[in-house]
């Protein structure tokens, strides 16, 4: 019998399918571990797919991506950030953000090429690194710093073979943020190594403390930058599968190659939902960043009351409370909160070695949900005898 | 200002939330939140608290209707003196000042048809310098105060996802 690839023999399957297969079975469960915004997408939006398929708008477009939409791209980021982009060949749209970021890795990886990533990170990140041949080089982080790591633990672990850099705040789990001068400083360190910075900003809206700094936006930056970003998060269209990349000429060029006889484009329905997005969904999105702090400060204050330290998330809709002080592994906490209390968090480690001591509380989800699932929570903490005297 | 405003937003869409859920949501003091609410609520910029009920379902079948009033507007008052011959009567439920080819638009309430058309035609069209009525019966209610009266869709996501 003939056999998978070694390469993908080497990545396992992601640790939070075990939770889904328990959640399954269960009944009166509250989630805090959905990785999607609990609004549905905007019904302007909708209504405007609707039309566009009333319109017979079905076909191909361009291996780019609607003319239209990227240039309304281009004027997005423009407008946020002063940043400049060419729609005609520095703007790719992609299926999500997860498209954009396995091109962008195909892109530029040669076999045995190093990419660095602060962990905890989503999970996607090693494993596409891996398939695209590259090796995944990690820098832990922890809540003492922000999970923004030191300038000299990011200078450590860059060597000859590293190609790009992977930068991701807001960050999903830990909802930390970077500040201008944290990520300038790691510019201008890619930018003596002449390496790449990737760096995915699909929770860039959904800040809540603080400006969002687009990394493109930084000196020096542009020129190694691919910057990922798409609709998912800020305008609750995780479904639709639409995202998009901005690079430079050269890079774009590339992953638009390999897009195009991978994906050819981007659904056009997603596309043509995107451009109302764009157009006339900004009331949507400060409407729903408005109710997400509101939880967050919610949540943040109910882990933190009940003896769960949480350092405040500023951005992203998720809190990454530490557990180390029940005695628990991430792991049976979360499996014992599951069985006993039916609250579902996801724990740290499934983001990396350093996320262990922690769990990922989502708080998209209902104000009612999350007053229920604290409560749980609480009485689970409290129930611990590790707990008593420790907290 | 700020803060009144965050909170008004709140109560608005929930007002039997707590000042203590409301002083952790926007992360306040708690005294502060309740000084707030109970300037808002002596100087009347809150008026009162409600529910939004969906009286069909709860089988209460009262009738409302909407009468659009033609006025003939007066020197000094205009609409106003009008406006409050009608909005006193128990029976209305709204008056609004509204502009096109009615002056305004009263929601009128009574347990039936008859009772509510009654009501028009002896008690609202007869006030003085009204000129004309036209009534619309309200056969549904599909959203009343940004409340969509129907069961809300299920939440389809993945109890877990990345």
């Amino acid at each position: 019998m003939t056999s998978i690839s070694k390469n993908v023999q080497s990545v396992s399957a992601s640790g939070i399918r075990k939770f889904f297969d328990i959640v399954a079975e269960m009944k009166d469960v509250i989630s805090l571990g959905v990785g999607e915004p609990d609004f549905v997408t905007p019904w302007r939006m909708r209504e405007a797919c609707i039309y566009s398929l009333e319109q017979g708008r079905t076909n191909y477009t361009s291996n780019w991506g609607l003319l239209e939409l990227r240039q309304l791209i281009a004027q997005h980021l423009q407008n946020l950030y002063k940043v400049s982009y060419t729609p005609e060949n520095e703007i790719l749209v992609t299926v999500g953000v997860s498209e954009a970021l396995d091109l962008a890795l195909r892109a530029i990886v040669d076999p045995g090429d190093e990419v660095i990533l602060f962990e905890p990170c989503y999970v996607s990140y090693a494993p596409c690194v891996t398939f695209a041949g590259g090796v995944p080089v990690t820098v832990e982080t922890s809540a003492e710093t922000g999970f923004v790591p030191s300038l000299e633990a990011v200078r450590k672990a860059i060597t000859p073979r590293t190609k790009a850099i992977m930068l991701s705040y807001p960050s999903n789990p830990t909802g930390a943020t970077a500040d201008r001068k944290s990520l300038q400083d790691i510019v201008n360190l890619a930018r003596e190594a002449d390496i790449f910075i990737i760096s995915d900003e699909i929770y860039d809206r959904l800040t809540y403390v603080g400006e969002h700094v687009c990394v493109s936006s930084l000196e020096g930056a542009r020129e190694r930058t691919i910057l990922l970003n798409g609709f998912s998060k800020a305008y609750a269209m995780t479904g639709w599968r639409i995202g998009y990349a901005c690079a430079p000429p050269e890079v774009a060029e590339s992953m638009m190659k390999i897009h195009q006889y991978v994906a050819l484009c981007a659904p056009i329905t997603a596309q043509e939902t995107a451009i109302e997005a764009l157009s006339a969904g900004e009331q949507s999105v400060q409407d729903m960043r408005a109710e997400y702090n509101m939880r967050r400060r919610l949540i943040v204050k109910r882990f933190n009351d009940c003896g769960l330290s949480c350092s405040e998330p500023r951005g992203a809709f998720y809190a990454f409370p530490s557990v180390k002080k029940t005695g628990l592994s991430s792991e049976e906490f979360s499996e014992r909160l599951l069985h006993s209390k039916h609250v579902v968090v996801v724990p740290g480690n499934a983001f990396g070695a350093s996320g262990e001591g922690y769990v990922r509380a989502a708080y998209a989800t209902s104000f009612e949900k999350i007053e229920e699932a604290m409560q749980r929570i609480g009485e689970f903490v409290e129930s611990l005898p590790q707990a008593v005297g420790a907290l | 200002m700020n803060d009144l405003h965050d909170i008004l937003k709140i109560l608005e869409k929930d007002g039997r939330i707590t000042s203590s859920q409301i002083a952790d949501m926007l992360q306040k003091p708690l005294e502060d939140v309740e000084r707030v609410i109970a300037g808002a609520e002596a100087s009347g910029v809150i008026r009162r608290y409600k529910a939004v009920v969906d009286w069909e379902k709860a089988g209460d079948h009262r009738v409302a209707a909407f009468i659009d009033v033609k006025v003939t507007p007066t020197r000094g008052v205009g609409f106003d003196d009008v406006a409050e011959r009608i909005y006193n009567f128990r029976e209305v439920v709204s008056v609004y000042l509204v502009s096109g080819e009615y002056d305004l638009r009263v929601v009128v309430e009574g347990s039936t048809m008859q009772e509510v058309a009654n009501f028009v035609s002896q008690k609202l069209a007869t006030v003085d310098r009204v000129q004309s009525t036209a009534s619309h019966f309200v056969l549904k209610r599909y959203k009343e105060d940004r409340e969509i009266f129907a069961d809300a869709p299920p939440d389809h996501r993945l109890a877990v996802t990345p």
